[in-house]
């Protein structure tokens, strides 16, 4: 009874900032609200049992996307562009369109036979062979291991996408004040330490690349917002090695196991725990460096 | 219900009073300093007793200990924070709130 008024509460919440953060008139204050809408979110992923989902959301959708979303609007605050204003056709124009959308996609769903217990039964099957005991690192790095890998072939897209539009925006280059200062020593290496527990823990435990690597990006903004770290002097090659790292050790690996005999992305059972955890590592540390370079907002170095 | 479940909810109460406390100051109170001084108060204290809350009931020892190490980093974070956000705000020229 208390679980169901607390559930109750939480989507009311959700869809109540849902219609703030859309109505809401200045940017900024959208994108604080789509950050508490996302932590929220996440609060209900917790409600219905996926805590490994609950964890990227909290970290990746809430933590990351609105420190990107914050820095695209600073940027843009500083390149002096106005925010547009659309009138009421377009917004009601586009609600209609949004709500037809939902209203559709709803009534395809119900139509839907009622689900049985979908592939759990299958993955908790093979789980003995995956070389983890985590099924939903099970599933990701290795039975649909190749969802993963074009994920991240997605996330170095967005990135080539984010650099062919321009240089890098401002970045602090002096030293920071005592208090950010002492602050960025305090957190980057219990930062580091966390992010090696979470990808340690995926491999029997909600955890992994993504979540490690969100709390190595977010070190990392830390460190280039308090001009502990400056990108531009970093912005040659071992960047780029480090960027697309992580896919050239999984493409290696996943053809690799192909050289005895087997097919694209097929661990021998008995090396598999090694396998992800190499894979993992070289993601994480790819993914938080794409994430950093996502937040200069531009091309390190100012040429490609 | 046993003691450390009882002395859990004592604490947890507490915890969120500090909380409710916090919220009303956060909107209430007339500027910017004030209102970072009332949410400290709810995010040190109130999650503090929360913590402690949670750690009477913890299974284990180290369930306990990593819930103190929580609440730490929570609270470091928010000292930082609230310490960076009054700085900013005093760089702009927004002044304190005075009576009169």
């Amino acid at each position: 009874m208390t679980a169901d008024i607390f559930d109750f509460l939480l989507v009311m919440a959700l869809v109540g900032f849902g219609g703030y953060l859309l109505l809401a008139r200045d940017l900024f204050r959208s994108i604080v609200l789509y950050i508490v809408f996302g932590l929220f979110v996440s609060l209900a992923w917790v409600r219905l049992g996926a805590p490994d989902v609950a964890l990227a959301e909290a970290a990746i959708g809430a933590g990351v996307t609105g420190a990107l979303l914050l820095r695209a609007s600073a940027l843009q605050r500083k390149m002096g562009n106005e925010e547009e204003t659309h009138g009421v056709f377009l917004g009601a124009a586009l609600a209609g369109g949004a709500l037809l959308f939902t209203v559709s996609l709803t009534s395809i769903l119900l139509s839907f036979p009622p689900l049985t217990d979908g592939l759990a039964g299958s993955v908790l099957a093979r789980l003995p062979e995956s070389g983890v005991t985590n099924p939903v690192t099970a599933v990701l790095l290795n039975f649909r291991g190749y969802d993963t890998l074009l994920e991240i072939g997605v996330l170095l897209l967005a990135l080539l996408g984010v650099w062919s539009l321009g240089p890098a925006g401002h970045l602090p280059t002096e030293a920071p004040g005592p208090v950010l200062g002492a602050y960025i020593r305090l957190i980057s290496p219990l930062l580091v330490l966390s992010a090696g527990y979470l990808l340690w823990l995926g491999a029997h435990a909600p955890g992994g690349a993504f979540q490690a690597a969100a709390l190595l990006a977010g070190g990392g903004v830390l460190a280039l917002l308090g001009a502990t770290v400056m990108l531009p002097i970093y912005g040659g090659f071992s960047l780029r090695l480090l960027i697309c790292g992580g896919l050239i050790l999984f493409v290696a690996v996943a053809a690799g196991v192909m050289v005895p005999g087997g097919t694209l992305l097929e661990y021998p059972p008995e090396g598999a725990k090694g396998l992800i955890l190499l894979i993992e590592g070289g993601l994480t540390l790819s993914i938080a460096a794409i994430l950093i370079v996502l937040f200069a907002g531009g091309r390190p170095g100012g040429d490609l | 219900m046993s003691l450390s479940a009882f002395l859990g909810l004592l604490l947890i109460c507490a915890g969120l009073l500090f909380f409710l406390a916090g919220s009303v100051g956060l909107l209430r109170f007339p500027d910017v300093y004030s209102r970072l001084h009332a949410l400290t108060k709810a995010d040190n204290l109130g999650l503090g007793l929360i913590t402690a809350g949670l750690m009477v009931q913890a299974e284990s020892g180290a369930h306990a200990l990593r819930l103190l190490l929580i609440w730490i980093l929570v609270l470091a974070s928010g000292a930082f924070s609230s310490n960076l956000l009054a700085r900013t705000a005093r760089r702009r020229g927004i002044p304190p709130w005075s009576r009169g």
